[in-house]
């Protein structure tokens, strides 16, 4: 069967063998968490807790008043430490609230099942997952309540639920896929009634044949839900090239799912807000994939949000000798990190790469060379060789009429560019330059 | 056959050449001839430090009366006083000459290193991941974007991976100073030699551990200065250039070497 693709994108290795088979294992919880009070894209919350403080399993730490942002929980029980800085996975420090764990996960008295989750509005299930802390786990970390609040004028027709992992490595959730198939589709369930939607599409690149078996066994003949294979290509979960394959529909230029009358939600958060309904239990723990040729035993591991990356790390035997580089998520669009110290997992979190010399190209920037292979991988079909010789030269003006804002940051150019240019970090360079140039002008106005 | 060709090219030439000078004199746009006098005495750097699109605007503006005649940073007070007896006006007070000054010594072999970056070479692209390279979170990046933007090639990228700025031919422009993502060059008074060159407000035993020269803020140098010219501010020593006398004791003192 042929199946419907996207225009551009690359073939990454997919290096996913070494993780793949195996089951996640509950990783342990640690001495003392680590809790950024700034996770995901949005406003950072306030701490609602103080140095000395007893906090209890779930409950909420951290909380803000805006509309764009999710609250944080205390991942253990135990004694607020010290709210202090820490360095984030998305580069800079951030505050966070230090909690020393007594080690008797003692659940705080908001945490309980909600026995009539069945039955709840729309409006109830979206404030549960407000309260619960969710934001997209696929990555980016959007609070999953925005996105499930769509303006009332764009009629939702789809819900797609994002199970293609594309990124090379990364197999979390392809074993959540695997193990909590049921409350995956839970999770799909509640999001379609949100949204009051008849049909959704789980979308899964065909390199995960078992995943796509289980999720088809376990959705059967149950109408409305659809367990679609796609190819394996990069980006193929990016939200708007899942789109096109999935619906044929094209998200515009500086437009977003909603206005194509589609919501994807990544697979971990629908498991979370089934969690979070059904059981009550806010967003407290996820699933990272620990890989890479330079840590000695790669696992898949059940962590604590809070959980330090050094205290995974001699979970799974330590690194090997020969590390060269450490990268939080994927190798295409993770963020690499100046070192492991004091480096908590956040919610978006969903893999922890070590790289060995031997898989680190390190080479030297050259001239382009106008091959345009940058121009013909770019799945949202911008031309990152212009945009990037502006940026160089200075001339943001001149990236921004190269359409550098629709740029999703996928790495595709970079990853092909036989002149081994950066070409993605220029066009972020862009965006960074032009969004505070546009942000000054609304300012003024 | 030559001689009909000579004839109507003469014809044309007379022709075109007189419909050209009635035009030039029907058609002329009255300009203040004074534009062109000031801005024959500008400095002529194109660089922007007066906040007009180059030069010719200055000019114009400076003639309109909405520019300060002391506009032109390049040029000095010896252009600000051109300009106003040129336009009959009384000079301006005259002003220090002054000049761009790096206030980090972190070069690679003092300042310790965090990581290695391999991306983009670019201070501001340097930035992005992680905060830089260098394990100081104030110290000079390296990668040279004050070098790529003055306009007089005052600025050049040293042996130790630390621009040298040469203070006789900068123009105190300010365009290294806005561009340097840390903020680490002032325009200050030329007749200053000496300056803290840290601007790290971290303590002491912080800024140890990650610079061999940075500033720990000891106060010897405040303590020691005779004409009482150096306080402090957030951890790091700051000399006032319009009192130094340059006697040099504040270098002499320094245990850290952080004042050249």
């Amino acid at each position: 069967m042929s199946l419907r693709t996207f225009k551009g994108g690359v073939h990454p290795g997919h290096y996913k063998s070494a993780t793949e088979k195996k089951a996640v294992v509950v990783a342990k919880p640690p001495a003392v968490a680590v809790i950024p009070l700034s996770q995901h894209i949005g406003a950072p919350c306030d701490p609602l807790v103080a140095a000395g403080d007893a906090v209890k399993m779930g409950q909420k730490i951290g909380d803000s008043k805006s509309f764009v942002s999710v609250p944080v929980h205390a991942s253990v029980s135990g004694k607020v430490v010290k709210i202090g800085k820490c360095n984030s996975p998305l580069g800079g420090s951030v505050d966070a609230v230090f909690i020393e764990n007594d080690f008797q996960d003692t659940w705080h008295e908001s945490v309980k099942p909600n026995p009539d989750w069945e039955k709840m509005s729309a409006d109830e299930l979206r404030k549960i997952i407000r309260e619960a802390g969710i934001a997209g786990m696929g990555g980016a970390a959007f609070p999953t309540h925005v996105k499930l609040s769509p303006p009332p004028e764009r009629k939702i027709d789809y819900v797609l639920i994002n199970g293609a992992e594309c990124e090379p490595y990364l197999t979390a959730d392809h074993r959540a896929m695997l193990e909590r198939t049921e409350d995956l589709l839970r999770g799909v369930r509640l999001v379609m009634k949100i949204l009051g939607v008849k049909k959704a599409v789980i979308g899964i690149e065909d390199n995960k044949p078992d995943a796509i078996e289980a999720v088809k066994k376990a959705a059967g003949a149950e109408s409305g839900i659809e367990v679609r294979a796609l190819h394996t290509k990069y980006p193929q979960g990016a939200e708007k090239q899942l789109i096109k394959v999935i619906t044929g529909r094209e998200v515009p230029s500086g437009g977003l799912p909603a206005d194509v009358g589609c919501i994807v939600q990544n697979v971990g958060t629908c498991i979370a807000i089934a969690d979070a309904v059904q059981k009550g239990v806010p967003l407290l723990e996820r699933i990272v994939t620990i890989t890479g040729s330079a840590i000695k035993e790669p696992q898949n591991m059940l962590v604590r949000i809070g959980t330090p990356v050094t205290d995974l790390i001699e979970q799974c035997g330590g690194f090997t000798s020969n590390l060269r580089k450490l990268i939080l998520g994927g190798p295409m669009m993770g963020i690499a990190q100046p070192g492991a110290n004091n480096l908590p997992v956040i919610k978006g979190t969903s893999g922890i790469l070590c790289l060995a010399d031997s898989e680190v190209a390190e080479d030297e920037i050259r001239p382009c060379i106008r091959c345009a292979q940058c121009v013909e991988v770019c799945p949202v079909s911008i031309m990152p060789l212009f945009i990037s010789s502006a940026v160089e030269q200075g001339l943001y003006d001149r990236a921004e009429k190269f359409n550098a804002m629709d740029c999703i940051e996928c790495g595709s150019c970079s990853y092909i560019c036989p002149a081994k240019r950066p070409l993605a970090q220029w066009i972020k360079m862009a965006k960074d330059e032009i969004a505070a140039k546009r942000r000054a002008a609304a300012e003024k106005s | 056959m030559i001689v009909p060709a000579v004839i109507s090219l003469a014809v044309l030439g007379l022709l075109f050449g007189g419909l050209l000078a009635f035009a030039s004199q029907k058609f002329a746009v009255d300009t203040d001839p004074r534009v062109e006098q000031i801005r024959e005495l500008l400095a002529g750097a194109n660089c922007g430090a007066c906040g007009y699109a180059g030069c010719d605007q200055f000019a114009e503006e400076v003639v309109a009366g909405r520019a300060p005649l002391t506009g032109c940073t390049p040029g000095g007070a010896k252009v600000a006083a051109e300009i106003a007896a040129l336009l009959g006006l009384e000079a301006p007070e005259e002003t220090a000459r002054m000049t761009a000054q790096l206030k980090c010594v972190g070069d690679c072999n003092v300042a310790k290193k965090r990581h290695d970056y391999l991306g983009v070479q670019d201070c501001k692209a340097a930035l992005m991941y992680g905060g830089g390279p260098k394990a100081c979170a104030y110290g000079c990046l390296g990668y040279g974007n004050c070098v790529r933007v003055c306009p007089v090639e005052a600025i050049t990228m040293g042996e130790n991976g630390l621009p040298v700025i040469d203070t006789d031919s900068c123009i105190a422009c300010g365009l290294c100073s806005r561009e340097c993502p840390r903020g680490l060059i002032d325009i200050v008074n030329a007749r200053g030699v000496h300056h803290v060159r840290c601007k790290s407000q971290e303590k002491g035993k912080q800024v140890r551990a990650v610079c061999d020269r940075g500033c720990i803020a000891c106060r010897l140098c405040v303590k020691n200065c005779p004409v009482e010219a150096i306080h402090m501010d957030n951890n790091v020593a700051v000399i006032d250039s319009s009192i130094c006398t340059n006697c040099g004791t504040c270098v002499e003192v320094c245990p850290q070497k952080a004042i050249v």
